[in-house]
């Protein structure tokens, strides 16, 4: 037992254990996902970073130190970024043809969730540094990092809340939409692909690629949009205010 | 090797826009410009080819990139615990408020199908 002590100390306090158990723990996650029949609330990133931070509580194993290695997977969000120009270059044709309604399709979701977000965080009290870590909490968690430090937030409560966000859209985008009586014909997929890209960035997006191929296109062409409307426009507002 | 050439292409991408927000003062974080510089490199078939096999693969396992800093949450448990119910009410209702605006404006805009 000692001994196993002894191991597990050494074993935790290396970078590979980060970065094993969170590939590990997601291709577990990700086959339970599929097993499932893609169930919303059997969403992977959710049941991952539960069991993760449970694992890291119960054995009371600093962050930073799963961090040392998790940050090699963190470390793509940058490069993935970048590849979103793949997405958006190949549907350049439709962008252009349907450029004016989509962009203010993004600009209206996009201002729409940021100002709900501060708005209703003020009026309930809200300590100021959060509220203004929620407004960039639409966009993908790098950037949103990134808008956070910008407008004095908090980068890395601006990151949590993307990905809660992301989550919330994932797992109930699809009853929203049925609710709102959006049809599950092409025009449908493409309203509801583009609102998970566009309020839910890249976990929404992620859930629409895996429901439809057109939604999933439309949400990383959304996705890519938010990106350099919020990088551009949140820092812009939060000057004027 | 076609991939590992995309994701050179991607990381001297992100590298230039690291450098041209730093050196220009840009608004935009480094990956973003690096996403604009893309779309005007994609023209060229040497880049086109080995950027698709690694963006396709990278894109397809985007949620995975999310859990590291997703796990985060724990350090934030303090904050949680004082103020975790009513975070979570303004996250939930300000992402319906964007999912419902930004389906609705495409929605009802749609081109229906010539009958």
């Amino acid at each position: 037992m000692a001994q196993f002590v002894e191991l597990w100390v050494y074993l935790s306090a290396s970078p590979l254990f980060g970065l094993t158990a969170t590939l590990v723990v997601y291709v577990l996650a990700q086959a339970a996902y599929a097993r499932l029949g893609h169930a919303p609330w059997a969403n992977p990133v959710l049941w991952s970073v539960l069991s993760i931070g449970a694992v890291l509580l119960a054995t009371r194993l600093p962050y930073p130190t799963y961090f040392a290695g998790a940050q090699f997977i963190h470390f793509l969000l940058g490069p993935a970024v970048v590849a979103l120009g793949w997405p958006l270059w190949q549907r350049r044709a439709e962008l252009r043809q349907r450029w004016g309604r989509l962009l203010l399709a993004a600009l209206a979701g996009g201002g729409a969730a940021s100002a709900t977000a501060v708005a209703l965080g003020r009026a309930l009290d809200l300590p100021a540094d959060v509220v203004l870590s929620m407004a960039p909490k639409s966009v993908t968690a790098p950037v949103a990092m990134g808008v956070a430090q910008a407008i004095g937030g908090i980068p890395a409560l601006a990151a949590v809340f993307a990905v809660i966000t992301g989550l919330v859209g994932a797992l109930s985008g699809k009853y929203l939409f049925d609710g709102l009586r959006i049809a599950r014909d092409p025009a449908g997929w493409r309203a509801r692909g583009f609102a998970l890209g566009t309020a839910a960035h890249g976990i929404g997006a992620a859930r629409a690629l895996q429901v439809d191929a057109d939604a999933g296109a439309y949400a990383g062409l959304a996705l890519g949009l938010q990106v350099v409307l919020a990088s551009l426009l949140i820092p812009l507002v939060f000057r004027w205010l | 090797m076609i991939p590992l050439r995309g994701l050179a292409w991607l990381l001297a991408l992100q590298s230039l826009g690291e450098l041209m927000a730093r050196g220009l003062h840009l608004p935009f974080p480094g990956p973003v410009i690096g996403m604009v510089l893309l779309l005007v490199a994609l023209r060229w078939e040497p880049v086109r080819t080995p950027v698709a096999a690694c963006a396709d693969f990278l894109l397809s396992h985007l949620s995975l990139l999310f859990v590291p800093v997703g796990v985060g949450v724990i350090v934030h448990l303090p904050l949680l615990a004082q103020y975790g119910g009513r975070m979570l009410v303004v996250l939930v209702l300000s992402t319906w408020v964007g999912l419902t605006v930004t389906a609705l404006v495409l929605y009802i805009g749609r081109q229906r199908p010539p009958k």
